[in-house]
């Protein structure tokens, strides 16, 4: 029985086309296997990978795929640390906020990144080009304390050094 | 499981008592009228273990046990009430009211709380912890439903009775830590999300952290005003729980007192819902015969608003398996501003319908578009549940319990018996069978009752003859039983003729509307929803007609003002239509 008022086809079209096709076949797979609600972190983690966040969009169309209540999604999705939930930056940087870092005003560091990027930890820039984290310790202590930008490793940084730096970091883009 | 029949014997507090296996520690105490204390435990849930409030001293094991999840075994030796169990359970709660508002005063379920009488029976007269405190800003967009996530204590007895016994499934734990809180995905607002607006997550939560859309302010507001004729229609399940508000066994019916405390209030008519069930009898009697020739089959019935949101998110193809029949509220409501407006000579905009309904969902009902009557004009202007009137009746001082009795106002207060049991699991389809019986026969037809339908366990599927036909019968309250029959209708299992659903379990007598219960009862409790069930089938019993198309003020609005059943001008006032709704819920 197929009836007018049936909307499933046109809501799984629609999540099919928000997340990738590879994802799509993961998700297919996963749900033929036993309990496949147990998939659901493996999902978002590609989904990640892939997005370089999670968002409202790809999170109901997991749910929607998966066939998982999307409170139950999202649930999982604002639990674990490792799961973004707003879209990167084109640069990452992280302030350690490691033991020897913070004893070394890694914490000034960062209140200088908020105040120059106008945002807070986990957040990214309007004009998505810096999303801010705070890590722990990144292994070079001797550095402290320690930031990376764009995966290039700074150490003994000041606050007064970050508009600099910031500023370098846009500028070897354009060059 | 091989230990079924074993015995299990242990001692609590000193007392030996022998219990079967798999019971647990709480439950083998409640044998022996020990009542431990408890927060996010409830029976019709599953267990949950997160307050700790339950803990108990268990000889020869290292740490206090919560006794709502540990079973018994042999030889156990427990204390519940030692000077240790004691003085951890209090510091739990203070812990807990560390990280609560301080607004018990100006709270809506002072006195009615769990956790303050927690707090009081456990002796909490001082507050140790000053720490920081959650904030988190109250979501009262909602049409039904308010959060208010600063009162919450993460018990989560409102995400399980989504998820397990309504199916739905909108509300969960989201963020960690400190931020923990309890909302539908993506922090949308109730409205935004896929709630069906039932109301149990209201039942349910020992505080404040859900309520309803509070519509007393309106109704005192319009009281006072003089330009407005203020009527008001009750529902048939609160002649049954009224009177739990106010110190009564819990069913005992209250028919004339209610009616009383109303007209004290100042309502210038007092209307029966029971009359707009009975129009929706003849109506959807109607509309099943047509579909008997015509399809689509099987027909499902219309009047539980929670139902129909869960329709039309969870379950849209069955969308033209719905009866069109407005609601009861919303059909009485339309005739009190057209039939009634005419007959009296007044203008709709001059009456004020107030309807008092067990039902958060009805909130949402009155203020969705296809039920104005213009513009600006909602058939149904407020719906106070049976909690809020209960605290208007007190709040104006009337001492209910000693009112003598009254009666409804004619015409829109005239009804039957097959009205009452609307209220109860199997009564629309009771009802439906009182009426059928004769139509599809044109005989007389003796029988009353139709016991078979009652689906006091939840779900019942019966074949049933009528003449010469026999009428497959669904009948689900609870939207999770709910579920079950309507996957064997898309799947094509299993054919039915009708089908009656109610989203709350048992019926709008355990609506999300419905009084706190008194102590000794729990909500969702089959024992309460038993006793409330029993006062609507004796309000039944005492009736003169107990077939709806027997009302004598449903055949004079026929013949004087609507015509037929399924004419053009019933279709208008009576009947609606449904679209489905985003998003599309996971069933």
């Amino acid at each position: 029985m197929i009836s007018s008022t049936d909307n499933r086809e046109e809501i799984e079209a629609k999540s099919r086309a928000v997340l990738q096709d590879d994802i799509v076949s993961y998700i297919e797979h996963c749900r033929s296997l036993p309990h496949p609600e147990s998939y659901l972190i493996a999902v978002l983690h590609k989904v990640q990978r892939h997005f370089g966040y999670l968002g409202n969009e790809h999170l109901d169309a997991v749910a929607q795929l998966m066939q998982i209540p999307a409170a139950k999604v999202t649930g999982v999705a604002t639990f674990y640390h490792f799961f973004r939930l707003q879209p990167r930056g084109k640069y990452m940087i992280n302030v350690c906020m490691g033991t020897a870092c913070y004893v070394k005003g890694a914490d000034r560091v960062l209140e200088k990144l908020k105040e120059e990027l106008g945002i807070d930890i986990g957040e990214t820039t309007k004009d998505r080009l810096f999303t801010l984290e705070a890590t722990r310790c990144l292994g070079t202590c001797g550095l402290a304390p320690v930031i990376t930008i764009d995966g290039q490793v700074y150490g003994e940084v000041t606050p007064d050094q970050i508009p600099g730096l910031l500023e370098k970091t846009i500028k070897g883009t354009r060059e | 499981m091989m230990l079924e029949n074993k015995t299990i014997t242990v001692t609590i507090d000193g007392v030996p008592v022998s219990v079967p296996a798999g019971t647990t520690i709480m439950e083998a105490a409640e044998t022996l009228g020990v009542h431990i204390p408890r927060l996010c435990y409830h029976p019709s849930l599953s267990r949950q273990g997160s307050c700790r409030i339950c803990i108990v001293e268990v000889k020869d094991m290292p740490y206090f046990m919560t006794s709502c999840s540990v079973e018994v075994s042999e030889g156990m030796e427990v204390r519940t009430n030692s000077p240790e169990i004691r003085q951890a359970r209090r510091d739990i709660i203070e812990l807990l009211l560390d990280n609560h508002p301080k607004e018990c005063q100006t709270c809506e379920r002072d006195g009615n709380c769990e956790l303050q009488r927690l707090a009081y029976s456990l002796g909490v007269r001082e507050r140790l912890f000053e720490g920081e405190r959650k904030s988190f800003d109250i979501e009262a967009s909602g049409r039904s439903v308010v959060r208010d996530s600063e009162k919450c204590i993460l018990c989560q007895r409102c995400v399980r009775v989504c998820s397990e016994v309504q199916g739905v499934y909108n509300l969960s734990q989201q963020s960690r830590g400190f931020g923990t809180v309890v909302t539908p995905a993506h922090f949308q607002a109730m409205d935004e999300s896929v709630c069906v607006q039932c109301g149990q997550c209201i039942n349910v939560c020992p505080t404040a952290a859900f309520l309803e859309q509070n519509h007393t302010e309106f109704v005192w507001q319009a009281l006072a005003d003089p330009a407005k004729h203020v009527v008001v229609q009750t529902a048939p399940s609160i002649r049954a729980t009224i009177g739990e508000g106010f110190g009564l066994e819990p069913g005992t019916p209250t028919t004339g007192r209610m009616i009383t405390a109303l007209r004290r209030m100042g309502f210038d008519a007092v209307f029966d819902t029971d009359l707009g069930a009975d129009l929706t009898i003849v109506e959807e009697a109607n509309e099943f015969i047509g579909r008997l020739k015509t399809g689509p089959l099987p027909m499902i019935t219309s009047c539980s608003p929670g139902w129909i949101n869960f329709m039309e998110k969870f379950y849209p193809e069955l969308i033209p398996n719905a009866s069109t029949c407005r609601s009861p509220m919303t059909m009485l409501s339309a005739l009190a501003k057209t039939y009634y407006a005419e007959t009296t000579g007044r203008r709709p905009e001059d009456i004020y319908m107030v309807a008092v309904m067990p039902c958060v969902a009805k909130k949402f009902e009155a203020r969705r578009p296809e039920h104005y009557i213009g513009p600006d004009i909602p058939m149904t202007d407020a719906v106070l549940t049976t909690r809020e009137l209960i605290w208007m009746i007190k709040s104006y001082g009337i001492d209910f319990a000693g009112l003598p009795d009254g009666d409804f106002d004619a015409p829109l207060g005239i009804a039957t018996g097959a009205g009452d049991i609307f209220g109860t699991t199997g009564g629309v389809m009771e009802a439906t069978l009182r009426t059928a019986s004769e139509t599809l026969t044109g005989e007389k037809c003796e029988k009353l009752e139709f016991k078979e339908v009652r689906a006091v366990e939840g779900l019942r599927e019966v074949d049933l003859v009528i003449g010469d036909m026999t009428l497959s019968v669904g009948v689900a309250n609870g939207l999770q039983n709910a579920k079950i029959l309507l996957d064997k209708v898309v799947s094509g299992e299993k054919s039915f003729h009708i089908i009656e659903i109610m989203a709350c379990p048992g019926g709008c007598i355990g609506g999300g509307g419905q009084p706190y219960p008194p102590s000794g009862y729990e909500i969702l409790d089959s024992k309460l929803l038993a006793l409330r069930a029993g006062a609507l089938y004796e309000v039944d019993k005492n009736r003169p007609v107990r077939r709806s198309h027997a009302n004598p003020a449903v055949k004079a609005i026929y013949d004087t003002f609507l015509g037929e059943p399924g004419s053009p001008k019933s279709h208008e006032l009576l009947h609606t239509t449904y679209h489905p709704q985003l998003p599309r819920g996971i069933r």
